[in-house]
Formats: C-alpha cells, structure tokens, sequence
C-alpha cells in the first residue's frame, strides 16, 4: 500500500524529473489515442515534433503562435499572483484586438504607420484593460466570483465581435459577394517582419522582463504577492488592497489587450471572431505550467506553441486531423499538472501494519537521528501541520 | 416581439433547445454539489456527443449511443477526477485542460462520421411522442399540445431526472451525504462518508449527464454531426448551474430560459421589423444569458452571500492537512 | 498468563508501537497506549508533543507508519475515519468539523447508514421507551405523514440524546449560528448517535467558560458511568486532576508514563511532561507607579458587513508599563478590537486616543508611525502579520519598505535586522530567506514580536501571541512581554487561557459580545468571577451579588 505525505520542498532536478515524465506519459497516451483512432502514432508524433521544431520554417510559425500566448500568460501571471483568478484571458484579447481595429477603422487611408501602430497598441491596452476592469471592480466592492465573472465576460465579448464582423463592422463592398467580414487594417499598420518573424517577438521578450523585475524588484510587485499571499496581512501592514488589486487587474488586462492588438496587427490583420485561436484559456494552463515565473512562459509558451505548429504539419503530411493537436495538448497539459502531485506530494511505502519489523527499527533510527530529533531545530508536528493549513496550497485555493 | 415568444413553435423548439442545457447543467450540478467546479463541460459534450454519435451511426442501436455517450463523457469526467480528487491538481485548469482535450477527440471521432445522417431506426425512438393529443379538442388544447405536449421521450425523461434529483439532494442520505462533502469535505471525513468515492462517483455520474445532453445535439436535433456542435452551450451551462443556484427544479425553468434566449435571436430574424434593431440582433441576444447570470451572481455578491454555492468548491481536499 | 488475558478483555482499546513521521518531523514514536473501559484517560502533554497525532490515528484520520490497534480485543486497521467509527471510536476535533449552511440535524445525520440509525434509536429506546413508542403509534399512515415521520425520527433521536446528556441546543439552527460550546455538543451527539463507545475529545476546554466546562465534565462522568471510555486531550493540570481516572503523559512525541491520577500531584506531572523541574509560576513584575496613560478608548462601537455588532460602547484605558489583559470567548470581540485599533477596520462610532491624541480613521501605517504596534496571531497562525512563503528579510520589510524612496524594495537593513533579531530572540531558522511557514511555531511568533520589538512602540498589543506553543517557548514569550513592560511599554495582551491571563497581566478586562463587562485587578479575583462575567454577567452585577450575601 502507499501513503501520501506532503513535502516541505522539492529540488529543481526532481522537477525536471517529474515533469519529463509527466511529458512522456503524455505523449505516450496520445500515441495510444492516436492509434486507437487509425492513424499512424510514430509517424504521427514524429511530424509533430519535425513540423514544430524541425526547420526554420516551422520554427518561425511556431515563434509566431508563441507570441499572443506568451504575452496573454504574462498577463495572466500577474492577476495570478494575486490569487485574483482572470479566466476571461479570451475576452480581453478579443476587447484588445478590437479596440485597435476600432482605431485602425477611424484612422484614415493615409495616416502614417508610426502613428496608427502605437495608437493601435495603446487602444488594444485599454480595452483588454477595460474588459478586465468590469470583473476587477465588483471583485474588489462586492467580492463577486471573478472565476466565473470573467469566464462569462469571454463569451460576452465574443459575441460583440461576432456582432461587428456579421453586421455593425462589416465590409459591404461589393467584391466580397455578401461574405460576412471586416476590412483589413491598413497596409502601414501591419507590424514589419524581421526574419520571417514579425516583430511582434519582442513585446513578450521585453514584458518578460518588466514583469520579472516588477514582482521580484519593486514595490508594487511586493505588494502584489503580499496581497496574493494573504489579504489580511496586506491589510495589517497598511497596504491599500482595494488599489493595488485594482492595479493588478488593470495590468493584467492590459497586458493581454496588447497581445490581442499585436496578433491582429501582425498576424490576422482584421478582426474575426477567431482572433484569439483558443489563445487565452490555452495561456491559463501555461501560467500555470510555467509556476507563474515570467521567464518560464516564455518557455512553456514556445513548447506549447510548437504542439499546435506540428499540428499542422500532421496534419498536412498524413492527413491526421488537425483536431488530434487538441488531443496531444491536452493530453500533454493533463499530464504535466498531474506530475506537479509528485512536486507536493510524496509517495511512501506503508507497511501492512505489524508485519514490517524493519520498518519499524528504521522509524526508530529515523528519530534518533540528532539531526532530525533535535528539539529546537525540530518543528513540532502539531505547529506543522497547523502551518499547512494556512498555506495549504497556495495553487489550490481557487475561488 | 410578444407574438414570437407565445408562439407555440417557439416554446416548442425552446423546450427542445433547454434538454440540452439541463441535462449538461443537472451533471455539473452535482459536480458541484461534491466541490469541484469542473470547466470541462464542452468538452465532455462533445466527447459523449461524437462517441454516442459515432456508435449511433455505426450500430444503428439506440441503448448503444446512449452507453457509448456515457463512457465517452464519463472517461472524460473520470479523468478530471482522477487530476483533481486524487492528483489535486488545480480543478479550474484541469477542467479547461479537459476542454482542450475534449474537443479534439470529439472532432478527430466525429470526423469519421461528418456528413452521416442519423438512422432511421433509430430516429423512429425520437418520433414518439408519448403526451401528445391527436385531436385537440379545443384552440386551447391544441396550443398547449404544440407547445408542451409534443415532444419525445428524452425530453420528458430528463424533467423526471430534475425533479428525482432534487428528491435526492433534499431528501435522501446519500444526498445529504453529498452536500456534505461539497460544504466541508473535512467534516465529512470525519462523519464516515466516503469522500473519495463520492468526489469520483458524482464527478462522473456528471459527466455523464453532461455527455447524454451532448448526444441529443447531433442525434436529435441536427440529425448529423459537425465539428464543435456544441458552440460554447458547455459554457452555458456553468451560467446556469450559477443562475439556478444549485437546485435542479430551478434548472429546469433556468435552462428553459437560457434556451429560449439563445435561440430568440434566430427567431427574431424573420421579423423584419424587429431584426433591424441592433439590440435584436441574433449576436446581441446571444450574449444576453452570459449578461444574466453575471447579474445574478453580482446581485448575490451585493447581498452579502458572496457564494452562496457549495462552500469547499475548488478546494482540493488532502485528510492530512487540518 | 490468565492475568494477562484478563486485562485485554478490559480493555477499550490498546495501541502498540505506534509512530508516525511528517515530512522530516517525528510527531509519535512507538508510542503504546492503553484505555480500559469505563474510565476517563488523560492525555497530558505539551503543545507538539505528538497528543492529536496520537488520536488522529485512532480515529482513522492518519495511517500511523508502523505500528497496530486493538479495539476491544480485535486487531483492527482503520483506512479511514468510518472505519474506526465502525469499531465504536468517536472523536470530538479541536477544530470542529461541521458545515456551517447545514442545520445541526443535518450535520448529524450525513453519513448515518440506515443500521446506525437504527440501532441509535434501540439503544435510544431502552433509555427513554415509552416515549420513543407513544410517539410513532400517534401518527397516522398516510405517506406524507410518514415522510414527515421520518424527519422526526431524527428529531425525536437527537432530541432523546439531547435530554440523556442533559445537552441543550436548537437542532433546527444552521451551524453557522450556533454557538461554540452549542457546537460541541452537536459533536458530541454526533459521534454518540455512531454508537460510539470510545469518545476522544481534543482539548474540548480550551474554547469553554469555567461554568461549560463544568457542564462538560458532567456530561463526561455521566457517559463513563454508562461504560463508555473516554480519552481526555489536554495541557491543564487542573483539568485533569478534577476529572480524570488516569493519565498518560506525551514528550516529544513519545509516551513517557502511565499514571492513575488520585496517585500523583501536580508537580509530578509537570516535571513528565516537560521533562525537567520547572517553574510554572509567571513572573509579574510590579507595574510602573506613576500610571500615565497611553491608551484610551472611548464609547467604540463596531458592526461588520453583515451588520452583527462586534464591539458596543466600548471603554478603557491602558497605562504605560502595564499589561492590560483582555478575556472573553472565542469571537466575543477581541479580534474586532484588536484590528480597530491598528486601523485596519474602521469604527462604527466612538474615538481611540494615543496619549491624549486622537488617532480614529488615520491609516494603519500613521497609526504605526504613532508608536501602536500589534502583533495578531490567528488561528492558523500566519494568517495576519506574516506572508507564510516568504523569508525573514521580506516579512520584516513588511513594515518597513512603503518609508523607502523610489520604486524600488531595497532589504540590505532589513537582512541586518533579521540577523539581529535572530540573535536576540534565539529565533532557529536556516537562512533569513528560509520561507517562515517552514519555522517551528515558536519560532514564527518570535519573528513577528522581534519585528514589532524593533519598532519600539508605546503600546503593544500581543494578541494570542502564544497560541499553540509549548510551555518553554510561551515563558519566552511572556518574559518578552515583561521585559517591554519594564521599559514602560503599553501592553494589551489578548488571551485564552485564564490562568496565564490572571497570572501575568496587571488588570484584566472582560469582553462579552463586544460589551465591557468590567475591568479586575488581577490580585483580587478568581478565575469564577471572570468565567461569570465572560458568560454575561457583568462586574458590577457581581458585586452587588457579593454585598447581597454579605450584608445577609
């Protein structure tokens, strides 16, 4: 039989350890789907892994899917860390993607790129902020559920866009023979391609960056774990939770307002109801995966982006559907969090109890061992487990 | 616009819309009622839609999509229990993980048998019609017969199931023994119920309501399968399950709201009039049961009953921590 | 041999070899305990010296790593907790497990099977017949009325219970409104109503009025003379003495001896427990006689958010060096006046004065600036004042860094300061970044007194600063608080233990749902007086009492 135990820590090679396997076990289980569903597992897998990582080509497709998905878990990381739970990552690149078509539509023809770009950023900023801000303030005045606040506001949004794109917005010219859709944005206001890749790649780098100095260096990142941490504190040390909450969610949204404005103005180039590709619940888990660590997004981010890019090329060398990506990934996600159970938890061999005579004499020398048995170094088990309870979990307090 | 919402077709074809959303919402319910919120619901029906749909097609056998259905979804539903009950993993990304997954094997299943049409034989199951009145007596009657009477056996069954349940979770041990485990699974613990076994049993027994109401879409309804059939109702019914505040006589009336409103929009158009305002278009009307139950919850926040659900939802629960 | 024999059929339960580890922490090692039936059995030790452990293992709660349970002279092995509430084990947690929207009836029943219930209402029946059947032979058939029934039924058995125990509580009531002792009984009747023959209450006093705990023991000797055996968790001596048969004192998680109570005296126990001779006497030095003011409070009245009212025309004042103790019942109040003070929650009406200044509706950080210091532990310890994941250096800049310049968090003075701290208060911890939910208790609660020390503040208030610690490290902690008040610090120290309280502070004051039942000098009271007015009545009722009788 086994018992569970909790782990006080966990070193960064078990991880490695953990995850990999994690990793195996669900490509393992993909393959078996995959074959149960009559396609060829290896080849199937292989195409993946070659499509995604393989050449330059799939590289910078797979660097161009990694883009809006970094920048949305970034988003996300912060809202996270303040245990403020944003699931409306959809909605606030949809808002963002289409505040910057709003601008783009405005503007005129000729307006120069150096202008129309950043405005167009800037507005993907504010109505990803905006989206996020509805939630964020009956969160902060009345403590409505933000989980299924903003989860509700994605489809809320998705509507309005498909509202625009069938209707207010749509491009009545007449060359389109009455196809439902928008005008694209403007030549200009498309951002350049350096390499193959749009420039685009550096907000993720840059906000990568900014975000990591911002919660580990300055004082509004201090305040921001405080309060994710513990509200009460934040209350007792004197920090006005109400406002740095209210930061936090302006932030965050804001953050994924601009990955959505950054995918339609180097990637779509209009707005359509599937701007976001899935983009932002796919970036919840990445956040997630990724520990809510800034640099480790953009990590788990390029992986995560190279499983849909070798999707495609599965897609398109063995005509597996492309749907068997969803598969893969959330197959790979499932496991992934599962191995996160072994970061916490340990497995223990229990004994049938008063068979195992060995057991018990290592029990026994397990506490004689001055180390361990030492009366100040030593945590008592009641404080222990009292201790446990506070902080049972950070992750797992979800609400 | 009252016209349309009295026409007997509209209340019909609303009914027929809402089994979808109540059986999806009476399975998460009870997920919920165990503390797990599980985001997972499109894709377990989507997955209990196209296993169900792909055995209905290729069996021709009614008892055998429906048993396909469940096992599509309850593996789903098993899954997220698995990650969640016994892995603890974080239920909100689990279920959207679940989601993911979900969607991709119903499309890759659903693939093989896009363009199919339901059978007829078993169509045949689907035209009984057990209360419907052959010669109405009156205007009246005749109205009332369109209207409500004139559905299959589906529709009346998953009423039943309602109303059964709620018997169940008001009534019953086992039932008490549930919302026991979903307000506080410590003191169930402690009170000798089985929390594991419920946790996994309620979970699944969930996913697979929620998988029955995905099957009805391309069996019943659209009488074939397209990819992601489902068009965000999962999502709709973790609206509802919140709208009607964790009670299935609610659910009932709640998902026959949340039904007409999503399909008022379609309605509206062939009123010419009406379809011209932006506020009727079929989009707006479609956001319009996310915006009610974002009131519902923000009205339940502002009276101080910030919850008001199961307390221990997204908890997961380890015995040996206190 | 026969002897041997004899005694296991006696038996209750008999625990052998039992041990159990945490992480890297032993909480029981091969442990053996034995309770025969029909007796009361204390199990005395410190805070961490493994008793709760012990006892989540019988109930089924934790698997013990090694070791074997007897339940009357069955071999038994408990996978979870009905498992042992099957084999007659029931056990009354600390921290009580109910469900705070489900009525008490509710809570009782969920998880009852259909034999339980049954065989509850037989053994019911031989106690209270007559009853029991004149009440199902009234009613008529109808299926209604039998549904009815059968919300009755449980009714009838709680209430039949209820009156056997001479226990008294509404069993319609949402848990959430009954009251702490009123939800120990519901705990009680719940693991009676299991048929539970081995009842293990852990530390069931600590939340009770003297007067509760009277009524307790009564209802405890009550089931013993009905044979049950009943395992008695708990630090105070005097407890023990009055009530128990035997006891079993714990150290470190390893069972030190056995005793039968009428054979021992205080003294002994004490020295088991802590393993060497000490003194149990608090210290209290002599309050500075000049009796300046620091604190005064003013008709403070205070109603949270769902409008029930915590505090009500409040009034007090504190000296500087003195300790002003505070005492009442678990949420009668204290927490409320705590964070009112430190600014964290707003008054509802009345004015608080630091030296003669007004400080009501000023922020938690200028009221800090004003030399007002609070250190808070809750229950779960790290809930206010720490930030459980993070080391030393950033909880200490918790109070420290919005006085930095720039955007920046700069901890180079706070890295020294910890190193001081640590060394001044002998704080055991591997690095100042170690993150402090790894510390022991005792050593947690000394980061956040260290921290509010170093401010050096006017007034101190230590709120359940020694919760959950065992004796040695609470002694450190009130030498800590003496200290600051020889050097002429305010101190509001806010307790639960009478004894500690009236050992240790110069005055106490009694809260009683947020109202002031008066103020005692601790050299002329007793803990009675304080345990009435902590159940309502207030001082000068008392007194007035007292004249009454000696004026007859």
């Amino acid at each position: 039989m086994f018992r569970i135990t909790k782990r006080d820590k966990s070193s960064i090679s078990d991880s490695l350890i953990f995850r990999s396997f994690g990793f195996a076990v669900g490509i393992i289980l993909s393959m078996l789907l995959i074959l149960l569903l009559g396609y060829n597992p290896i080849a199937s897998i292989a195409a993946l892994f070659d499509g995604a990582f393989g050449s330059l080509g799939g590289l910078r497709n797979t660097i161009k899917f990694a883009i809006p998905l970094a920048t949305t878990a970034l988003g996300l990381s912060i809202a996270f860390r303040m245990k403020f739970w944003n699931i409306g990552g959809e909605g606030q690149l949809l808002m963002g993607g289409t505040a910057a078509m709003f601008v783009s539509l405005i503007a005129g023809p000729n307006i120069p790129g150096w202008i129309l770009i950043p405005s167009m950023l800037i507005a993907g900023i504010i109505g990803g902020a905006f989206w996020a801000l509805i939630p964020g303030i009956f969160r902060i005045q009345l403590r409505t559920n933000e989980t299924l606040f903003t989860l509700m506001m994605n489809y809320v949004a998705l509507y309005l866009v498909k509202y625009l794109y069938h209707d207010l917005w749509r491009d009545r010219d007449p060359a389109k023979f009455n196809f439902p859709g928008i005008k694209m944005i403007q030549q200009q206001a498309v951002l350049p391609n350096v390499f193959g890749i749009s420039v685009g790649i550096i907000v993720p780098l840059i906000l990568a960056f900014l975000v990591y100095i911002l919660i580990k260096r300055t004082k509004p990142g201090y305040e921001i774990r405080v309060v994710g941490e513990s509200e009460p504190t934040a209350n007792y040390a004197g920090m006005n939770v109400k406002r740095i909450m209210l930061g936090g969610v302006l932030l965050s949204g804001g953050i994924i307002g601009l990955a959505g404005a950054v995918k339609l103005a180097g990637e779509t180039m209009t707005l359509t109801d599937n701007l976001t590709g899935g983009a932002g619940f796919t970036a919840i888990v990445i956040a997630w995966l990724a520990n809510l660590s800034a640099p480790f997004i953009l990590v788990v981010s390029f992986l995560v982006a190279g499983l849909e890019q070798g999707a495609q090329t599965m897609q398109l060398r063995l005509g597996v559907p492309a749907a068997v990506a969803d598969i893969v990934k959330g197959l790979i996600l499932m496991s992934f969090l599962g191995s996160e159970f072994f970061l916490r938890y340990r497995l223990v061999m229990t004994s049938v109890i008063g068979k195992n005579k060995r057991l018990h004499s290592q029990m026994k020398n397990h506490c004689d061992d001055p180390n361990v048995s030492d009366v100040s170094a030593t945590r008592s088990a009641e404080s222990d487990l009292t201790d446990d309870c506070a902080v049972r979990d950070e992750k797992a307090e979800v609400r | 616009m009252l016209s349309i919402l009295t026409q007997p077709q509209f209340i019909a074809s609303a009914i027929s819309f809402s089994v979808i959303l109540l059986l999806g919402t009476l399975g998460e319910l009870l997920t919920e009622r165990a503390g797990h919120l599980n985001l997972g619901v499109e894709g377990m029906m989507l997955l209990g839609g196209a296993i169900g749909y792909y055995a209905a097609v290729t069996t021709e056998s009614l008892p055998l999509a429906l048993i396909a259905a469940c096992l599509g979804s309850g593996m789903g539903a098993f899954m997220y229990g698995f990650l969640t009950v016994t892995l603890r993993v974080n239920q909100n990304v689990t279920g959207l993980a679940l989601t993911m997954f979900g969607m991709g094997l119903a499309n890759a299943v659903g693939s093989k048998v896009a363009g199919t049409s339901t059978p007829v034989s078993i169509q045949a199951y689907f035209e009984y019609q057990p209360f419907h009145i052959k010669n109405p007596a009156n205007e009246l009657i005749a109205y009332i017969d369109r209207a409500f009477l004139s559905h299959d056996l589906y529709v009346y069954l998953t009423i039943l199931l309602a109303i059964v349940m709620t018997i169940f979770l008001f009534r019953s041990r086992e039932g008490l023994a549930l919302r026991l485990t979903g307000e506080n699974a410590a003191a169930a613990d402690a009170s000798g119920i089985k929390v594991t076994r419920i946790k996994y049993m309620y979970i699944v027994i969930g996913g697979m309501l929620c998988g029955l109401g995905g099957l009805y879409l391309p069996l019943v309804q659209q009488g074939s399968w397209t990819d992601t059939i489902t068009a965000g109702q999962g999502w709709l019914v973790v609206a509802l399950v919140i709208f009607v505040r964790w009670h299935p006589i609610k659910a009932i009336f709640g998902s026959f709201v949340f039904g007409a409103l999503s399909i008022l929009g379609y309605s509206v158009q062939l009123n010419t009039t009406l379809a011209k305002m932006p506020i009727f278009n079929q989009f707006i009307m479609s956001m319009f049961p996310y915006i009610l139950t974002i009131i519902v919850l923000v009205i339940t926040s502002a009276r101080k009953k910030a919850w008001g659900g199961p307390a221990e939802i997204g908890h997961a629960y380890f015995r040996e921590d206190r | 041999m026969t002897r041997s024999n004899e005694q296991t059929e006696t038996l209750a339960f008999s625990m052998r070899g039992i041990s159990k580890t945490f992480g890297s922490v032993c909480a029981n090692e091969m442990i053996d305990f034995d309770v025969r039936q029909g007796e009361i059995h204390a199990l005395l030790g410190e805070n961490g010296s493994g008793k709760s452990t012990l006892m989540n293992i019988l109930s089924g709660i934790y698997r013990a790593d090694c070791g074997t349970i007897e339940v009357f002279g069955k071999q038994r092995v408990f996978h979870f907790p009905g498992d042992a509430i099957r084999c007659g084990i029931g056990m009354v947690y600390q921290h009580f497990k109910l469900a705070d929207s489900l009525t008490a009836t509710e809570n009782i029943m969920a998880g009852l099977s259909e034999a339980q219930v049954r065989r509850a209402i037989k053994s019911g029946n031989d106690v209270n017949e007559h009853d029991v059947i004149s009440s199902l032979t009234d009613r008529d058939d109808s299926s209604i009325r039998r549904r009815r029934d059968r919300n009755n039924r449980m009714s009838d058995l709680i209430r039949g219970y209820s009156e056997r125990f001479h226990i008294d509580f509404d069993p319609d009531k949402p848990a959430s409104q009954l009251s702490v002792s009123e939800k120990q009984s519901v705990e009680i009747i719940k693991v009676l109503i299991r048929g539970a023959r081995i009842l293990v209450l852990d530390e069931p006093t600590a939340v009770l009025t003297p007067q509760e705990t009277k009524r307790l023991f009564g209802v405890l000797r009550k089931m013993r003379d009905d044979g049950c055996s009943i395992v008695f968790i708990s630090h105070k001596l005097g407890e023990i003495m009055e009530l128990c048969d035997r006891v079993t004192v714990l150290r470190k998680g390893r069972s030190v001896d056995t005793l039968v109570v009428s054979e021992v005296d205080t003294y002994d126990l004490v020295e088991k427990m802590v393993g060497f001779k000490i003194d149990l006497q608090i210290e209290r030095p002599e309050p500075d006689p000049e009796r300046l003011e620091c604190l005064r409070v003013e008709g403070l009245s205070y109603r949270d958010e769902k409008g029930v009212t915590k505090l009500s025309d409040l009034s007090f004042s504190t000296c500087y060096g003195e300790i002003l103790g505070v005492a009442g019942l678990a949420g009668g109040g204290q927490k409320e006046l705590c964070e009112v003070i430190a600014g964290i929650i707003r008054p509802t009406s009345g004015d608080i004065l630091v030296d003669g200044e007004i400080i009501t509706g000023l922020s938690p950080r200028k009221i800090s600036a004003k030399g007002v210091s609070m250190c808070f532990v809750p229950e779960d310890r790290l809930g206010m004042g720490l930030v459980a994941s993070m080391g030393m250096v950033e909880n200490i800049l918790l109070k420290e860094y919005s006085f930095q310049k720039g955007i920046f968090v700069h901890s180079e003075k706070a890295r020294e300061k910890s190193s001081q701290i640590i060394e001044e208060l002998d704080i055991v911890t591997p690095s100042v970044t170690h993150p402090v939910r790894l510390l022991s208790g005792g050593n947690i609660q000394k980061v956040i007194l260290g921290r509010e020390i170093h401010l050096k503040p006017k007034l101190m208030i230590a709120a359940y600063a020694v919760r959950g610690l065992d004796i040695q490290s609470s002694h450190t902690i009130y030498r800590l608080l003496n200290e600051q008040k020889e050097k002429k610090v305010s101190v509001l120290y806010i307790g639960e233990d009478l004894d500690v309280l009236l050992a240790l502070c110069d005055r106490v004051m009694v809260l009683c749902q947020g109202v002031n039942m008066g103020i005692v000098d601790t050299k002329n009271t007793n803990k009675i007086e304080v345990g009435q007015m902590m159940s309502g009545t207030k001082l000068e009722v008392l007194k007035r009492g007292v004249d009454y009788v000696s004026n007859n």
